[in-house]
C-alpha cells in the first residue's frame, strides 16, 4: 500500500520508532522561537546547563507583543516589555538568531520562515505556537508545541511524537470572483467542526487547491488548527518551487536539483488510503463569514445568522446561543446587515503582499465608511517594505486608513491594538474567541476582499455589493 | 537534572492536609517568564504569618517536607514543583499526592515519596520532640529515617529509575544521542539552515 504525504514526511524524520507504544522520535528540521513561549524553555536549559543543539536549525523573531506604532519608542507595557527583552537577552546568551523590532527581517514568525525561504517541501517545522500548521502550504510536517516541549526541541533538535492519523480534504472546481482561500477554509471548518479534525494531519488537495497561489495555500493550513487538526499539508508543485527559488535560504545549484527531486516523490500515492475523507465542491463556494465565537460558526455572507434552536444538538445549540448573546446579534439577521466599528486587515492567515494587493485593489480610490476605524497591518517588515514600493501605504492613507508597522497586533491584542468593549469588527485573522481582539470585543473573520468591501460599506460586504462593483471578473484580483 | 539517591537535610512539618497547587504557588505568579526564582511565591499567603513553619528558626534551609494527605492537587501548574524546588527542597513526604503534580515533580527531580499516614505522625512526633532534626530520605532501599525511626516509602520503579539516573524528558531523549547524531550525519545539504555553515 502507498503512503500519504504527511506518512512520507514523518518516515523520512524517524530517528527512534516507538515501540509498545511509545511516541516516534521524530528530527526537527526548523525551529521557530518567539517572545511568548519560550522565556522558559531557555531558562530550563540554563538550569541544567544545556546549550542550543543546533543554532543553525533556530530562528527567532518578536512578534505577539510588538507595537505597531512608534516603534523606535519603549515599549510601554510592562509585561510586553520584559519578554521581548527576555528574549533578546536569551538570543545573546544563547547564540540564537533573532530579528528584533526595527530589523528588516522582522515579522509574524509564519510569515518569516516562508519568506526568508527556510520553510521548504519535506521537512519537520515546529514553533511555540499553534498557528505553525501554516508552513504545511510548502508540504512540510509543522506543529505547534508547548513550552516544555520547546525547551525540548532546543536541547535535543527532536520531538518524541505519536502518529497521527490523515484526513483528506478535497476541493474540486473553480472558485467564483470574489472567493478566495479564506473562504474555503472558513467552509472546511464550518463542515467538519472545530474539534473535527482532533488527532489528524489534514491534506488539502483538489483542483481548486492545486490552482491557489502559495499565500493562498498558507491561509488554508493556518487556520487547520481551527479545526482542531495536528497539522495541514499541501503536496509540492511547480507552484511551490517557483516560490521558493531564489529566497534567501532556499537551496541553489546541485542542492536545489537534488531537493526538486525528492520533493516531486512526496506527493500522497495514488493507491495511499486516508483515514477520513471530506469533500469540498469549490463552484458554488460563496464569501464565507462567522457570526459566532468559534470559527467554525460561519455561513455564507449571503445567508441569515443561523436559528439555534433549530440546532439538533443540544451543546451546539447552547454554544450558539451564547455566542449570539455575545456577538448581540439575532438569529435570522441577514449577514449583510450587520454593521462594524472597525476592520483589521492582518495577522499569520492573511497578511502577505498578496493579501494587501487584494484589499488595496477594492479600497482604491474609495472613501471608508464614516465612524469605521480601518488598520491595515503587514505581517512582516519586508512585506510592508514591498507593498509601500507598489504605493499600497497611499491606497491604504487616501483611503483613510490606518497604515501599521509588521506584527501579530489586533489578531490577538497583545500589543496596545485592541477592540474596546463591544466592539465589533471585522477581521482578516483566524480566531473570534470571546475577548480575543480585547476585552468585550466581537469578531467576524473574513476574507481580505470581505474586509476591504466591508470598510467601504460599514456593513458585511462582499466586492460585488459595492456601487462601482467590478463589471467583469478581471477586474478582482482573486487569491 | 541532577542524580537523586539519598537526601538528607532538615525536616519541615507541614501539618495540613489537601494542599492544592494554588496554596503551593498562587496564580499572580504565573505571569514570570523564568522557571527558576520562585523561592518567594511558595506558600506565598501562608509565609505572611511569622508563627508559619517555614517560618521558624528551627527550620531554615529545610530540605524534606512532610506532609498531611492529598498534597499537589488542584491546577496542573508545573510552577508548583519549581516553588518547592528553587526553596530548596529535595523531597516531599505525604501519603497521598496529587497525580500531575507527582508526575511534575518526578520530570523536575524532585523526590515525591508516599509513605503512611501513621509514619508521617510518628515523623511529626519525631520532629515535635527536636525540631530541626535532620532525616535522611534513601531512594535506593525506600527508606526515610529520623531520630530512632526509619519507615519505609512507595514511588513506582520508572520514576525512581529517572531520579536515580538523573533523567528528565530531555535526558531521556539524549540517552539515543548516537542516534540523533547519527541521523544528523546523513540529512541532505539541502535542507534549510538558518546560520551560515562555519568552514571546518
Ligand atoms: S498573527 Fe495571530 S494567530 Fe498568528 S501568530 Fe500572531 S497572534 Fe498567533
Amino acid at each position: 500500500m502507498g503512503k500519504t504525504l504527511a506518512e512520507k514526511v514523518w518516515d523520512d524524520h524517524l530517528v527512534v520508532k516507538g515501540v509498545d507504544g511509545a511516541p516516534d522520535l521524530l528530527y526537527i528540521d526548523l525551529h521557530l522561537v518567539h517572545e511568548v513561549t519560550s522565556p522558559q524553555a531557555f531558562d530550563g536549559l540554563r538550569l541544567a546547563g544545556r546549550p542550543v543543539r543546533r543554532l543553525d536549525l533556530t530562528i527567532a523573531t518578536e512578534d505577539h507583543n510588538t507595537p505597531t506604532l512608534d516603534i523606535d519608542k519603549p515599549i510601554a507595557d510592562l509585561t510586553s516589555r520584559t519578554q521581548i527583552h527576555t528574549l533578546r537577552k536569551n538570543a545573546e546568551e544563547f547564540g540564537v538568531r533573532l530579528h528584533s523590532l526595527g530589523d528588516i527581517e522582522q515579522g509574524i514568525v509564519h510569515i518569516i520562515g516562508p519568506q526568508l525561504g527556510l520553510t521548504m517541501p519535506g521537512i519537520t517545522v515546529v514553533c511555540g505556537d499553534s498557528h505553525t500548521s501554516t508552513h504545511g502550504a510548502f508540504g512540510a510536517m509543522a506543529m505547534g508545541i508547548g513550552t516544555s516541549e520547546v525547551e525540548h526541541v532546543l536541547a535535543t533538535q527532536t520531538l518524541p511524537l505519536t502518529r497521527f492519523k490523515t484526513m483528506a480534504i478535497t476541493v474540486e472546481g473553480t472558485l467564483r470572483p470574489g472567493v478566495t482561500a479564506k473562504d474555503i477554509i472558513l467552509a472546511v471548518i464550518a463542515k467538519i467542526g472545530t474539534g473535527g479534525g482532533q488527532g489528524y494531519v489534514l491534506e488539502y488537495r483538489g483542483s481548486a487547491i492545486r490552482n491557489l497561489s502559495m499565500e493562498g495555500r498558507m491561509t488554508i493550513c493556518n487556520m487547520s488548527i481551527e479545526a482542531g487538526a495536528r497539522a495541514g499539508m499541501v503536496a509540492p508543485d511547480q507552484i511551490t518551487y517557483d516560490y521558493l527559488k531564489g529566497r534567501a535560504h532556499a537551496p541553489v545549484g546541485d542542492d536545489w536539483d537534488t531537493a526538486v527531486a525528492y520533493w516531486n516523490t512526496l506527493g500522497t500515492d495514488a493507491d495511499a488510503v486516508f483515514d477520513a475523507e471530506v469533500v469540498l465542491d469549490a463552484n458554488t463556494l460563496e464569501p464565507f463569514v462567522t457570526w459566532g465565537t468559534n470559527p467554525g460558526q460561519g455561513v455564507s455572507l449571503s445567508e441569515n445568522v443561523p436559528d439555534p434552536a433549530l440546532c439538533t444538538d443540544l451543546n451546539d445549540r447552547a454554544a450558539a446561543e451564547r455566542a449570539l448573546e455575545y456577538m448581540d446579534i439575532a438569529a435570522g439577521t441577514p449577514m449583510k446587515e450587520i454593521a462594524v466599528d472597525a476592520v483589521f486587515m492582518g495577522s499569520c492567515t492573511n497578511s502577505r503582499i498578496e493579501d494587501l494587493r487584494a484589499f488595496a485593489s477594492i479600497i482604491k480610490g474609495q472613501t471608508k465608511a464614516e465612524g469605521v476605524r480601518v488598520m491595515v497591518v503587514p505581517g512582516s517588515a519586508r512585506v510592508r517594505i514591498e507593498a509601500e514600493a507598489e504605493g499600497i501605504d497611499q491606497i491604504v492613507k487616501d483611503f483613510g486608513a490606518e497604515w501599521r508597522f509588521a506584527g501579530c497586533s489586533m489578531c490577538l491584542g497583545m500589543n496596545p491594538d485592541q477592540l474596546a468593549p463591544g466592539e465589533r469588527c471585522a477581521s482578516t485573522s483566524n480566531r473570534n474567541f470571546e475577548g480575543r481582539q480585547g476585552k468585550g470585543g466581537r469578531t467576524h473573520l473574513v476574507s481580505p476582499l470581505v474586509a476591504a468591501a466591508t470598510a467601504i460599506r460599514g456593513t458585511l460586504s462582499s466586492p460585488w455589493d459595492l456601487d462601482n462593483a467590478p463589471k467583469s471578473d478581471d477586474e478582482l484580483v482573486v487569491l | 537534572m541532577e542524580k537523586v539517591s539519598t537526601v538528607t537535610g532538615i525536616a519541615a512539618p507541614l501539618m495540613m492536609s489537601n494542599v492544592d497547587t494554588d496554596q503551593i504557588i498562587p496564580a499572580q505568579f504565573l505571569k514570570r517568564v523564568t522557571k527558576t526564582g520562585f523561592e518567594d511565591a511558595l506558600f506565598h499567603s501562608w509565609r505572611q504569618d511569622p508563627d508559619f513553619v517555614l517560618n521558624r528558626a528551627e527550620f531554615q534551609g529545610a530540605r524534606v517536607l512532610v506532609v498531611g494527605p492529598d498534597f499537589g492537587t488542584g491546577s496542573s501548574r508545573e510552577h508548583a514543583v519549581w516553588a518547592l524546588r528553587d526553596y530548596g527542597f529535595a523531597a516531599v513526604l505525604s501519603p497521598r499526592f496529587g497525580d500531575i503534580f507527582r508526575g511534575n515533580a518526578g520530570k523536575q527531580g524532585l523526590l515525591a515519596a508516599e509513605i503512611t499516614e501513621a509514619d508521617v505522625e510518628a515523623i511529626w512526633a519525631v520532629i515535635a520532640a527536636s525540631p530541626g532534626i535532620e532525616i535522611t530520605v534513601d531512594l535506593l532501599a525506600r527508606t526515610a529515617s529520623v531520630g530512632e525511626i526509619t519507615v519505609p516509602f512507595a514511588i513506582d520503579d520508572y520514576t525512581r529509575w529517572r531520579l536515580l539516573e538523573g533523567l528528565d524528558d530531555i535526558g531521556l531523549t539524549l540517552r539515543d544521542e548516537d542516534k540523533i547524531s547519527a541521523f544528523e550525519a546523513n540529512r541532505e545539504s539541502w535542507r534549510p539552515r538558518t546560520l551560515p555553515v562555519k568552514a571546518s
